[in-house]
């Protein structure tokens, strides 16, 4: 053993082990998937989109200044305020405030018309106790992030019956964001189990699979996406409405990690360090776990991020013909429904914000999931 | 020195890998990649296994560990605990074994696991096999480093860290970890650059040495083999064709195909004449290999007889060395080697 130590091969490798930062040499697999992930600005700042579009879904409650089905009938299509630091005298505060309306009606068209009321100024106040809600249907509370103490702040206007749209948009993001995650995850079961003995195993099993998986793709996914969800009862309640749109979009959803996780297995089967792993004694079990799954689990992970986008669209759509959710649950897809004539476009455009939700959703999804995509091999020679 | 016991005793092992072809994956075909494989390895020894690419060498490598299973032959392996047969044993079964017989992989990037630390790796069969603690694993790693050349300081070091001949010396250790008695070594050194194959060569030959391995040394370059090997076995399209001890292949070949080969190696010096015999001609598929000899289709000594009947190994030693070859001219041929050097 000490005649091996001291040979020149052990020098040699002192010398050219030892230049380079430490730092890369012992880092994991996540490590280097950040590093190389960091690197793609563009993929960081959807992150920090998708971050923050999902904390606003998860404190919805929290974070609306109102009860999403509350009505203010004098302030129908309301446009919306502003919100101001300086007002119209030119005196700046520190507390930002909105000017209320002066509402008019047409007496040919019988149109309303808002004009901004410099006399009526409402500041508002933040941690404010507004009207009670249950947080997550369990603390009861008043707490709202901000509010107004009296008059009203709608900061991306009202709807036909006067319902505060900024409250209804991030109510309608907790469904419509989750529903991509609910079915992304069940999706995720189904395809990595199905897909994981389907590599794993091969033989007829793998065969019927990989069959059905082709008819199931080859079925165009909205149609097939209408057709069942007409077939939902119509008295279902909403929550199982919404459990049942999730099992529709997964149906599709699943095919596709499936193929991923198979063709993952299929490779990985054959690679000289899982055979290596089999020669050291491992167990099905352990070359399944520790060494298979860790090898693909970043290019899981990135499909599944790309593969959110399309729930997404898919609950919208579905909602916006009319066959997925309906009021009044508040989705995205639902509030675009409600906002479907051409004389909302022209008068009261703010109520396509939602699809703008959608759209900066979707896309961060996708420069998102693009990134990781990138990222997944550190390895990649 | 070799010789002095039997280690490993390879009856007729047969390995066909079934063509499937269509919806219903239906056997269209046999790919009969080791087709009745015969031959001995003493313990301590090293038998080197050569052939051209696709004759079954890697085959007849995994058949032994039981990295793919034989379609049939038997495996007689002199374990620690006795005598069993590698062939008929179950998973469940052959894994206290596996400690007893190792492999050196070609590639040294795909044999490791890029995503586990260099520790982790070596202590695979430490941790399966022996069943050993966090503790006790790295104090063995760490000594398995030393072994083979490597700084146990990096043992917390992924892979990528290594450059190929040191990762190389990473898959030699986790191959030693539990002391076996056997490695089959496919390749291990061809996927390295010439200068650092010497370093692993030699590595490999200083650890045979101390730890009294057995090698079967599998190549397709038979320089390499020429410096390493005790006896040397030549295979072509499933079958062998000549096993001899070394210096009497190289330099007095019985079979024609082990002529050519010899014959194809370069020569570093250009006045040694050599290349007369250029191996021409394609590989036997086999999948579909030819009547009679596999070689005749090759072969300029061939005569009707080769297209008819297939030869067995038989013994033409003299003096009572043993020297198999599988050719009916065997002993009326005369062939022309390499000279030993
Ligand atoms: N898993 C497999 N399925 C089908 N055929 C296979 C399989 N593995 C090997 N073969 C075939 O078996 C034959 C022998 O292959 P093998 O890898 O043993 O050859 P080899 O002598 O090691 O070649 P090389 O020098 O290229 O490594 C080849 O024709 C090959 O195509
Ligand atoms: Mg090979």
């Amino acid at each position: 053993m000490d005649r091996l130590s001291n040979n020149p091969d052990y020098e040699l490798l002192e010398e050219d082990i030892g230049t380079e930062d430490e730092a890369v040499y012992v880092a994991s697999q996540w490590r280097l998937i950040w590093w190389k992930f960091r690197r793609h600005r563009l993929a960081v700042a959807s992150g920090i989109v998708l971050l923050i579009i999902y904390t606003l879904a998860i404190f919805c409650e929290f974070i609306s200044p109102y009860d999403p089905t509350a009505r203010n009938v004098m302030l129908t299509h309301a446009p919306p305020q502003r919100l101001r630091f300086v007002d119209s005298e030119g005196n700046f505060s520190l507390r930002p405030f909105v000017y209320g309306y002066k509402r008019e009606i047409d007496p040919n068209t019988l149109r309303r018309t808002y004009s901004i009321d410099t006399s009526q100024k409402y500041p508002i106040y933040f941690l404010h106790r507004g009207t009670p809600y249950k947080f997550w249907g369990v603390w009861e509370t008043d707490l709202h992030l901000f509010g107004v103490q009296d008059g009203y702040v709608h900061l991306l206007g009202t709807d036909r019956l006067g319902r505060d749209m900024l409250s209804r948009i991030l109510y309608g993001a907790r469904i419509s964001t989750s529903i991509g995650l609910v079915g992304v995850a069940l999706s995720f079961v189904l395809g990595v189990i199905i897909g994981g003995f389907s590599g794993y195993f091969g033989g007829w099993f793998d065969s019927i699979v990989q069959r059905l998986i082709e008819i199931l793709r080859s079925i165009p996914t909205i149609p097939l996406w209408m057709g069942l969800s007409a077939a939902l009862p119509p008295h279902w309640p909403q929550v199982r409405v919404y459990f049942g749109i999730t099992i529709i979009l997964s149906l599709i959803g699943w095919t596709q990690l499936a193929r991923v996780v198979r063709s993952r297995f299929l490779s990985l089967r054959d690679e000289d360090f899982v055979t290596a792993a089999r020669l050291c004694g491992a167990s099905r079990f352990r070359i399944v776990v520790r060494h298979m799954v860790p090898s693909f689990l970043s290019y899981i992970i990135a499909s599944i991020t790309l593969a959110i986008p399309s729930m997404i669209l898919g609950e919208t759509s579905l909602s916006f013909l009319g066959l997925g959710l309906q009021a009044p649950a508040i989705s995205w897809g639902v509030l675009l429904q409600e906002a479907q004539n051409v004389r909302t476009i022209a008068l009261s455009p703010w109520l396509l914000l939602p699809g703008v939700m959608v759209f900066i959703t979707v896309l961060a999804f996708n420069f998102f999931g693009d990134g990781l995509r990138d990222a997944a091999d550190p390895y990649a020679r | 020195m070799k010789r002095e016991s039997v280690l490993l005793e390879v009856k007729d092992l047969v390995k066909h890998f079934p063509i499937r072809k269509g919806f219903l994956k239906r056997v269209v075909g046999q790919v009969k990649a080791v087709d009745g494989v015969s031959f001995t390895i003493g313990e301590g020894e090293v038998l080197g296994l050569v052939g051209e690419s696709g004759c079954g060498k890697t085959t007849v490598g995994r058949c032994i560990l039981r990295a793919i299973d034989p379609t049939s032959g038997q495996l007689v392996f002199y374990s620690n605990n006795g005598l069993v047969d590698l062939a008929a044993l179950s998973e469940d079964q052959l894994r206290p074994l596996r400690a007893e017989m190792q492999m050196i992989f070609q590639d040294p990037y795909s044999s490791l696991n890029p995503r586990m630390t260099t520790k982790d790796i070596i202590a695979e069969p430490l941790v399966c096999i022996a069943g050993m603690k966090k503790k006790e694993a790295e104090e063995r790693v760490a000594e398995l480093m030393r072994l083979v050349g490597l700084r146990p300081e990096y043992m917390r070091r992924y892979p990528h860290a290594f450059s190929g001949g040191q990762r190389q010396r990473i898959g030699i250790a986790r191959a030693l970890a539990l002391n076996p008695r056997l490695i089959v070594c496919d390749e291990s050194v061809s996927a390295l650059d010439v200068s650092i194959q010497a370093q692993i060569l030699n590595l490999l030959q200083d650890l045979q040495e101390q730890l009294h391995l057995t090698y079967l040394f599998i190549s397709h370059d038979l320089s390499v083999v020429e410096h390493i090997s005790d006896r040397v076995a030549v295979m072509y399209v499933g079958k062998l064709v000549e096993v001899a001890d070394t210096e009497e292949l190289y330099s007095q070949p019985r079979h024609p195909y082990t002529e050519r080969l010899l014959a194809a190696v370069p020569v570093a010096d250009p006045k040694v004449k050599r290349g007369r015999h250029q191996l021409k001609g394609e590989v036997a598929d086999p999948a579909n290999p030819p009547p009679g000899c596999l070689f005749h289709p090759r072969c300029s000594y061939a005569q009707d007889i080769c297209a008819a009947k297939q030869p067995e190994l038989q013994n033409v030693g003299k003096d009572g060395k043993e020297h198999f070859v599988a050719c009916h001219f065997a002993r009326e041929l005369e062939l022309q080697g390499v000279q030993a050097g």
